[in-house]
């Protein structure tokens, strides 16, 4: 069992409180675990990725186990604790701004 | 009795703000969406419960929010929650929020690139829906201007969108250039005469027509004259800011330039100024009174680098001949210490006897005056900046 944060405004249109617990089928990667979430919260497509490329916002980044994933592969394989559901996957928004 | 509902975007979230017919007493709902920048709301003509949003951030993108009961509640058109994504055969469902570019070579045109600000060219890219314009006749049909400046098109409640691309790939795309909030399509004027005629405005491209329901466009710029750009008269390149029509007279069509305010009684084929005795021309909104096709309003701005008002007096100003004559309207308006702006889509009126003239401002009041801009009194004072402001007539 996957466990994803999301930020406040996200967790609002998706209508969840706290954690999101997905199952993924097959290697856990960044791709497949945002996948298995907007599969679940459709309204949530569009919002962390561009519904054509794919790609992440810009102003949008995933952290894990202390670590700054956001640049990371979509395909690369994310931290055994994460895959575990031991660590959350987090859906930050970047600082900008006061 | 008959009522009215202001609908209201801000930088914060929607507002909607309801009286009976004297417009003196307020009941006030929202935040909607609080803390997501709304662009715009607006009703449609055929069904006043049906409203539509457009909720924007520059984090999470563009939503769009629909609402069936005159705003109590709201939903996003597309794919429930947990329901599946693709169609039977694997074919993804459209999403309300998808706003993609035509590039089909059915219906399509090229993506191809625009002015930057330094005169380089630049792609296009979605950024945002500034304006949502339902259909006069079918709930379900809705029109969006969107940034990069294109028109989309919704025929089953804003669930899936397409794109006009006729307007995007006419020809002149590549000298369009942005304006100071972006290279937004803000403008879009419905004709009640003619379901195949359509009015838009670009910052900075000018004006358009089509006359084919969408699928063709001309520019239509002839008479603007704009120092900021090479050739003043040229075809293309003009900052429009607002665009107003009344339904008994669609071709006759006013407008609030970057500077100067303009008539056209040809369906904007020509265009000649009104500014007349402004005090200064330069503005963003522009309207015209629901019963007097002659009477317009409009609210001057100091110049476009100091965008408040003269002498930091707000002032509406009035003219009963369709321009050139003005006079300033004052009562119940700050005449000292007033330094806010009142953005494009931030001025509506209704339909009621007599018309009631409403404007928003960037230090998030929100008046009316409910004697045709005679006397004007704050409904909410204490808003965000406001963004926009619809109003409906409801019986």
């Amino acid at each position: 069992m996957i466990r994803i944060v999301l930020p406040y405004h996200l967790r609002k249109l998706a209508g969840v409180d706290g954690e999101v617990l997905l199952d993924v089928e097959g290697p856990v990667t960044q791709g497949l675990v945002l996948d298995a979430l907007e599969g679940r919260y459709p309204v949530l497509r569009g919002t962390i990725r561009d519904h054509v490329t794919r790609e992440r916002r810009p102003f949008l980044r995933f952290f894990a186990c202390q670590q700054d994933l956001t640049h990371e592969p979509p395909d690369a394989p994310l931290p055994d604790a994460v895959a575990t559901g031991a660590e959350p996957f987090l859906v930050v928004g970047a600082i900008a701004g006061g | 009795m008959s009522k009215v509902r202001v609908l209201v975007g801000t930088r914060k979230g929607a507002f909607i703000l309801e009286s009976d017919g004297k417009r003196d007493k307020w009941e006030v709902s929202g935040p909607h969406f609080a803390g997501w920048e709304i662009y715009h709301l607006k009703g449609s003509p055929a069904d006043p419960n049906r409203l539509y949003a457009s909720q924007t951030s520059g984090w999470f993108g563009q939503i769009i929010q629909r609402s069936d009961d005159g705003g109590k509640t709201w939903h996003q058109p597309g794919t429930p929650n947990g329901e599946p994504t693709t169609t039977p055969d694997g074919m993804p469902k459209g999403e309300s929020n998808k706003f993609v570019y035509d590039t089909t070579p059915e219906t399509g045109k090229p993506l191809s690139t625009h002015q930057w600000y330094d005169g380089t060219q630049h792609p296009w890219e979605f950024k945002r829906v500034w304006h949502l314009e339902p259909s006069l006749t079918d709930p379900d049909t809705v029109y969006a201007g969107v940034e990069d400046a294109a028109i989309f098109r919704s025929a089953d409640g804003a669930k899936t969108w397409h794109e006009l691309a006729g307007l995007r790939g006419h020809g002149t795309g590549p000298q369009w250039q942005p304006g100071a909030g972006g290279m937004c399509l803000h403008t879009i004027l419905l004709d009640p005469s003619n379901p195949g005629r359509i009015f838009i405005a670009i910052s900075a491209a000018g004006a358009f027509r089509s006359d084919d329901g969408g699928k063709t466009w001309k520019p239509i710029n002839r008479g603007l004259i704009s120092q900021y750009i090479p050739d003043p008269k040229a075809e293309i390149g003009h900052c429009v800011h607002r665009i107003a029509l009344h339904p008994s007279r669609p071709n006759t069509l006013f407008m609030q330039k970057h500077w100067d305010v303009m008539r056209s009684d040809d369906a904007g084929d020509n265009w000649h100024e009104v500014s007349g005795n402004l005090p200064t021309d330069f503005g963003f909104v522009i309207d015209v009174h629901a019963h007097e096709p002659e009477t317009i309003y409009v609210v001057p701005i100091k110049s476009d680098s100091e965008h408040f008002p003269l002498e930091g007096k707000l002032r509406v100003y009035r003219s009963r001949t369709g321009g050139n004559e003005w006079e300033a309207l004052t009562k119940g308006l700050p005449q000292r210490h007033c330094y806010v702006n009142v953005l494009r889509e931030a001025m509506a009126v209704d339909s009621l006897e007599p018309c009631g003239i409403y404007f928003g401002t960037t230090g998030g009041q929100v008046y009316c005056s409910a004697d045709a801009g005679d006397t004007w009194a704050p409904i909410v004072e204490h808003l965000p900046a406001v963004l926009s402001v619809e109003v409906q007539t409801l019986a």
